[in-house]
């Protein structure tokens, strides 16, 4: 798609993104901030089952990356990478769904919040909780695009705390030594839970570490998107034409706790605010959009409208949508058999065992 | 004295070992100023300082690691995992390294590994786990996994006391929902010994951690309802496991059911089911039963949770059973 001209006279944003891209970068972070105000506003009615997770101030780091992907790519996303999840075709619906644990959420209520995936689609796939281990799966999903010769790469998010794991090491050493097509991205949200980075890592910068595997580590502002998506899309390129995996450290600020019940006592007076006052990835990015790029205000109040009935349309069917039947969580633990496992232990002993004959002398058997 | 809920009567214990003894450190993710993710250690950084309050980064084997080296150097170091799921991420270290350490290169290992542990609390299959069994099939460490307030207190210093290293499993159901009041000075309970929970004379119920509740419970019901006298043996320490206790109990009332939120393939109640059947079979009047999980990786929504562990009614079912068998 062309680009406009006023928006190619923005020194800032760079040509390979149409007016339209520019404006759905837009659309995806504000999707990803309203459906999570939408689940904080759920989880206050107690309709949420279990934590809630925001990524308020990390949108640009979770849209711009993905947004550098092709269908065909498969992404890894953790618990921050809402926006990304959404990017790569993951609905407000699932995830309301998944959050308030329905029987028709994307786990059949088996895995909560945004643990979940779809590989035969939209290729992200879900994650677990222990850190690190999605980079090793990561590296196994692309050495068969490796294999198999496909033109595919994959993308896998990391915090700064989840590079302490071993399975980080494990994960991207391994990829670098089969110079998989794989982008390892490193949210470097400044803490771990309670953490704060210095404690996490002696090192001065994540993206450091990739002198360690041999491949190339970038660093870039992780609150603009554009920033973002060019960083992210010069190192799938450079996976995409065989030369390997690349270490991205994006820059970037957790503004809310952990997750919602974290009082976040430990954050510094005044950082917070700071953050949201001066680099909010929002703000900055329809600042840049309504100055250089002058797109007229109004169409963005269009995109919030729009977004605002889509989350509000999901609220609506997910609100409905029945919890899970007890019995379906029994199935699928294996290929084959994929009925459920007879309960004998439990309900047998009033069924199965019932059912089987008390030998009429005890000890030896006649014959 | 004040009533303590098995949270504070931890973390009393943790204040008082390293009062008591300057070897005792601890290491975590999250421990220091935050004081752990359900706030276990909180005051630990405070009163000790971030010399022997240490905020580690997230690295199991790291620090898991770690502990052993200083406990060979004569330190007595507590690791507390963040929630007791990610212990799979030191089981090489925990199973290779540290439990055959005395016995192949005589190297002592006096540490503690602890965390929250179980379900019934939608946390879903990361959040919930029950990893007790991988480990009871370890010689050379030890596992507890206590049900009351003062147990935890009392295990917790034995463990930090042992010369080898102890597992200590920490339910997170119970850590604010019980509480009582604690006994005065340093009251110490024994690693390997089992508590009986409730005398009874008809049937016994063989369980340890949260399901002690629910045997108790069941318990009460049966008693209600149906007239019948129920024992309830809260094991407390899973290995060494207190064979007597087990047998004493068999021995009375002749009619066991063991109880355990673990799944059942593979659960402690198949070893406990084993000693019995060893140990005790004239005395049984019916076969051992087991009510525990279903064997599936616990599922988070809370109709699929609740159907898969164990709950009152599932025990008051088999119970009945037992005693009409
Ligand atoms: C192996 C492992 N250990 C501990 C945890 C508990 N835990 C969950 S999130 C978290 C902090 C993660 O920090 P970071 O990697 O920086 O990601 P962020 O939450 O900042 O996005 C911890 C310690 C875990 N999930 N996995
Ligand atoms: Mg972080």
């Amino acid at each position: 798609m062309a680009v406009t001209s006023t928006l190619a006279s923005d020194p800032a944003v760079r040509a390979d993104l149409s007016r339209d891209q520019l404006l759905d970068l837009y659309y995806w972070m504000r999707l990803t901030r309203l459906l999570e105000e939408r689940l904080v506003n759920l989880y206050r009615q107690t309709k949420v089952v279990g934590g809630l997770f925001r990524s308020l101030g990390q949108e640009a780091c979770a849209v711009g990356s993905a947004y550098a992907l092709r269908p065909e790519d498969v992404l890894s996303p953790l618990i921050r990478n809402l926006g990304s999840m959404l990017v790569k075709g993951a609905t407000p619906l699932e995830v309301l769904r998944q959050y308030m644990a329905k029987g028709d959420s994307p786990t059949r209520g088996r895995e909560l919040n945004i643990h979940f995936g779809d590989v035969t689609e939209r290729n992200f796939i879900g994650q677990i909780s222990h850190l690190g281990d999605m980079v090793p799966v990561m590296a196994g999903v692309t050495l068969t695009f490796k294999m198999r010769k496909q033109p595919r790469v994959g993308l896998v998010y990391v915090g700064d705390g989840a590079t302490s794991t071993g399975a980080f090491h494990e994960g991207i050493n391994f990829a670098a030594v089969q110079r998989c097509p794989l982008v390892v991205v490193v949210e470097n949200n400044r803490y771990a839970y309670s953490t704060p980075t210095s404690k996490q890592c002696a090192a001065e910068r994540l993206a450091d570490k990739a002198a360690g595997y041999g491949i190339p580590g970038l660093r870039a502002d992780g609150n603009d998107v554009v920033a973002v998506y060019e960083v992210t899309r010069d190192a799938v390129a450079r996976a995409r034409r065989g030369d390997g995996v690349t270490l991205v450290e994006l820059m970037t600020y957790r503004r809310k706790g952990h997750a919602e019940h974290d009082n976040q006592s430990y954050v510094p007076a005044g950082e917070i605010d700071r953050w949201a006052r001066d680099n909010d990835p929002i703000d900055r990015y329809v600042a840049r959009l309504t100055g250089a790029a002058g797109v007229d205000p109004g169409e963005l109040e269009a995109i919030d409208a729009r977004v605002r009935a889509e989350v509000d349309d999901a609220t609506d069917v997910a609100e409905k949508s029945p919890p899970p039947e007890p019995r379906d969580c029994l199935v699928g633990i294996y290929a084959d058999p994929p009925e459920a496992p007879a309960l004998w232990y439990r309900e047998g002993i009033r069924s199965a065992v019932d059912r089987h004959e008390r030998p009429a002398s005890w000890g030896t058997h006649d014959g | 004295m004040a009533e303590a809920t098995y949270l504070e009567a931890i973390r009393q214990g943790l204040f008082e070992e390293m009062e008591r003894d300057p070897s005792v450190f601890c290491m975590g993710e999250d421990i220091g100023a935050y004081g752990g993710a359900f706030k276990v250690t909180e005051g630990l950084l405070d009163r000790f300082g971030a010399e022997r309050v240490i905020d580690t980064p997230i690295s199991e084997t790291g620090f898991v690691g770690a502990a052993a080296g200083a406990a060979h150097m004569g330190m007595r170091p507590v690791c507390e995992m963040q929630f007791i799921d990610f212990v799979s991420c030191a089981y090489s270290i925990l199973t290779n390294y540290v439990a055959t350490a005395r016995y192949r290169a005589m190297l002592p290992c006096p540490m503690v590994v602890r965390g929250p542990s179980g379900g019934y609390v939608r946390g879903g299959p990361f959040h919930s786990q029950n990893p007790e069994a991988a480990f009871l099939h370890t010689p050379g460490l030890k596992i507890v996994y206590p049900a009351t307030a003062s147990d935890a207190k009392g295990l917790l210093k034995s463990a930090i006391r042992d010369d080898d290293c102890v597992l200590f499993f920490e339910h997170k159901y119970l850590y604010r929902r019980i509480k009582e009041t604690l006994p005065e000075g340093d009251v110490v309970v024994p690693i390997g010994k089992a508590r009986l929970a409730r005398e009874g004379r008809d049937l016994s119920i063989i369980t340890y951690a949260a399901t002690v509740w629910k045997a108790l419970e069941a318990a009460e019901q049966l008693e209600r309802e149906d007239g019948l006298s129920v024992e309830v043996l809260d094991l407390r320490s899973l290995l060494p496991m207190d064979d007597d206790a087990i047998v004493a109990t068999v021995k009375k009332t002749n009619r066991v059911l063991v109880v355990h939120e673990d799944t059942v393939t593979g659960g402690i109640a198949g070893e406990i089911t084993a000693r019995i059947n060893e140990l005790a079979f004239e005395w049984l009047d019916a076969p051992v039963r087991r009510v525990a999980a279903h064997d599936v990786p616990l599922p988070y929504a809370p109709p699929l949770e609740d159907f898969v562990l164990p709950q009152t009614l599932d025990i008051v079912r088999a119970a009945r059973w037992l005693a009409a068998y």
